[in-house]
């Protein structure tokens, strides 16, 4: 069965990130014919001797050189053991806010290190933000491994200094591989000139990277999306709660208990689309029915008897500030957390992280555009969550400037 | 032992019909704009099963060129009839009579681009605040930055420079009066989703999708089927060929491309046959001339 991958790549033009999305693209055939043929012309143009794959992705680059925004761009391909979304993020530190967003929704984060530079300050950052948003696996490509004659201790020294930073760090699977994006060793197959490497080559590593237990399947949870009432005379008293699975597992007959009501009934049917099913799991989207006719509407959460998600208004956070208008206690918003919106008001900052040394820094009175911080917010009513460590789908918020409606604030529930 | 995890489409599917739940909860007066495209019917499809047993809760809008496929016509009236839902037509042709747009004249005149004024008269005269599209990330560069939600100022324009950020599921909907959002259900598909879905769930579609013999004009490459609004050319004598269309536009200006597939596996076989020819060339290896043609042909750009 094809499986979906969504993997988040960061850097700046330097690193050779278009590069390797251009050789994924590629080498997995996924690119146009006219396409192609656009940037053999181009490469010739400008002189090159090789087709320049960083082409490819040039939206972004002639961007940044327009000085306007830069945003995450999505790219497909697929191979016939999985398909692949990539999240397209630049790297540069004012763009924190646009890798939060494209990490928000990654299974894999891929970090590309120049073999001539090693670690260097947007390394950290990379990392620090994928283990912020925690992507479950990781991959540390070293690139340009052809400008440093392949040699082995060029990669051994880079991946044990990685290894040492990467322990303060809340990411339990990394992998390395060392390759050059330019000439495709090691990104699809294996290279000839690195026969002191025993691994895989990158491509086979996102095709078998285990994902299967990326998804909570342990704490049930429900968020109530909508409520379906046909209302017609064959349906008259059918009442179905639709929502998408956020955790664990549903099953009919299952017990279980609303929030915030705290009535207690039991699955009595699960429906997708017309077909009944006999447990629904996340991520998967379904119509469930219970057996007694309880009061549930959107923004509710079902879950299990022995198993609640915490209740609280009071709530501590790791926020990212995606806003040119900086922000200080006091100020507030709409909080929207899974299918729920309340109001809520910015109690207090602890402290900010210094993305690139993971330093804190103390006494923060504001927060700009890019800042990451610990904060405590308060809202109008409960919110029914997990810290996001447990699930990324019931530990997650959104804060909404009122006025201009804008999403101003990407939270992670600690 | 069960497995706890979908298939890559199961979980496009899961995608596309949260994201069409959350336009029926967070708006008024949502509507699906049906094009008669096979993206629009996956559209359609997606919305039953969101919201069954209920009929689905919005009508669909078809902005109606003048310049349809007869088989268009016919396959979206039998879905909506299908469906029980309301339809809605905007006509250009209606939109050219009120003086509201100019018809293009000439040999190549296309009602292609008069559709915008169209589409936003529509959208404002049915108070319409959200409307579902089949637009997809892979079909341009532009559309690779596009969110789920798109907002859209009070003239229907969108900022690409200014959008708001999209993290996890959490979709933004919240807008001024006179705003709306254009929202996109199945932005991650690409095509060879929309056909394996479109296969796997058993899904009707237009005959025009399927190899039938038409008379047709080769035009610059393109093969066109005659109809009352294609002027032919002097030495442009139309032909009978066994041909199916890729897309389902507007008559006079969808090419359509020579095939045998009267089936859906068929169809699908030559998708992914026609992306390894038309992708899966390396650099330097010489380039099958025939398979650039077969492209320019299906006119697919």
């Amino acid at each position: 069965m094809n499986q979906l991958l969504r993997f988040t790549t960061a850097g700046s033009v330097d690193d050779g990130k278009s590069t390797l999305i251009g050789r994924l693209l590629y080498d997995s055939k996924s690119i146009f014919e006219d396409q192609l043929e656009a940037i053999q012309n181009s490469s010739s143009k400008k002189g090159f001797d090789y087709v320049d794959l960083s082409l490819l992705t040039d939206g972004l680059k002639s961007e940044r050189e327009q000085g306007i925004t830069i945003d995450v761009a999505y790219r497909y391909f697929a191979t016939p053991k999985r398909k692949f979304v990539i999240a397209d993020t630049p790297g540069h530190i004012q763009y924190t806010r646009n890798m939060v967003t494209g990490a928000s929704t990654a299974n894999l984060a891929l970090i590309l290190i120049d073999a001539r530079k090693g670690l260097v300050e947007q390394t950290y950052r990379h990392s620090f933000i994928a283990s912020l948003l925690k992507i479950p696996h990781i991959i540390v490509c070293v690139n340009k491994m052809d400008l440093v004659d392949f040699k082995q201790e060029v990669y051994d020294k880079i991946t044990e200094e990685y290894r040492a930073f990467s322990s303060k760090l809340e990411v339990h699977d990394i992998q390395f591989v060392p390759i050059s994006a330019l000439t495709g060793d090691n990104v699809v197959n294996r290279s000839e000139k690195m026969s002191w490497y025993q691994g895989a080559a990158l491509l086979y590593m996102l095709e078998t990277v285990h994902i299967e237990s990326d998804q909570n399947h342990i704490d049930s949870r429900f968020p109530v999306q909508y409520v379906v009432r046909p209302q017609s005379k064959e349906n008259h008293d059918f009442r179905g709660y639709a929502g998408r699975v956020a955790g664990g597992i549903f099953r009919a007959g299952d017990e279980v208990i609303s929030f915030p009501s705290g009535f207690k009934s039991r699955v009595k049917e699960i429906f997708s689309g017309s077909e009944k099913l006999k447990e629904a799991f996340a991520p998967m989207s379904v119509t469930m029915t219970l057996e007694d006719d309880i009061d549930v509407s959107r923004g509710d959460v079902i879950a299990k008897p022995n198993n609640h998600p915490q209740t609280e208004q009071d709530i501590d956070l790791m926020i990212c500030w995606m806003n040119q208008k900086p922000v200080k206690p006091g100020e507030k918003f709409f909080i929207r957390h899974t299918t729920r919106e309340v109001k809520g008001i910015l109690k207090e900052i602890q402290y900010k992280m210094d993305i690139n040394s993971l330093q804190r820094i103390e006494n923060a009175d504001q927060l700009v555009m890019n800042d990451i911080a610990r904060v405590r917010i308060r809202t109008a009513q409960p919110l029914f969550f997990d810290s996001y460590r447990k699930n990324r789908i019931t530990g997650s918020l959104i804060m909404i400037e009122e006025g201009t409606n804008e999403t101003v604030g990407a939270g992670m529930i600690i | 032992m069960n497995q706890y995890y979908l298939s890559h489409l199961k979980e496009l599917e899961s995608e596309a019909i949260f994201v069409i739940r959350e336009v029926a909860a967070q708006f008024e007066r949502p509507a699906l704009l049906f094009s008669g495209g096979k993206d629009s019917i996956v559209l359609s499809y997606l919305s039953k099963k969101a919201f069954y047993p209920a009929r689905i809760p919005f009508p669909l809008i078809h902005i109606d060129t003048g310049h349809n496929f007869p088989e268009t016509m016919e396959y979206r009236d039998w879905l909506v009839k299908e469906l029980g839902v309301n339809l809605i037509v905007g006509s250009v042709q209606e939109s050219i009579d009120k003086g509201r747009v100019k018809e293009e004249t000439g040999i190549n005149a296309s009602r292609n681009a008069l559709q915008t004024v169209t589409l936003l008269d529509t959208i404002e005269a049915h108070k319409i605040d959200a409307a579902i599209g089949g637009a997809r990330r892979d079909e341009e560069k532009a559309r690779a930055k596009e969110r789920f939600f798109s907002h859209r100022d009070e003239f229907g324009q969108w900022d690409p420079k200014n959008q708001r950020p999209e993290l996890w599921n959490l979709f933004n909907g919240r807008k001024q009066i006179g705003e709306h959002f254009r929202v996109f259900p199945i932005s991650n598909w690409t095509e060879m989703d929309v056909w394996q879905y479109l296969f796997t769930e058993k899904i009707a579609i237009p005959r025009l999708y399927f190899a039938h013999d038409r008379e047709v004009i080769v035009r610059d490459g393109a093969i066109l089927s005659t109809s009352p609004w294609l002027t032919l050319r002097t030495g442009e004598t139309p032909a009978i060929k066994r041909v199916r269309f890729r897309t389902c536009g507007d008559m006079p200006i969808t090419g359509a491309v020579e095939s045998e597939a009267d089936t859906m596996e068929k169809i699908i076989a030559e998708v992914a046959a026609s992306r390894k020819t038309e992708r899966g060339t390396r650099a330097d290896d010489k380039r099958s001339e025939t398979a650039m043609e077969d492209r320019k042909k299906s006119g697919y750009f």
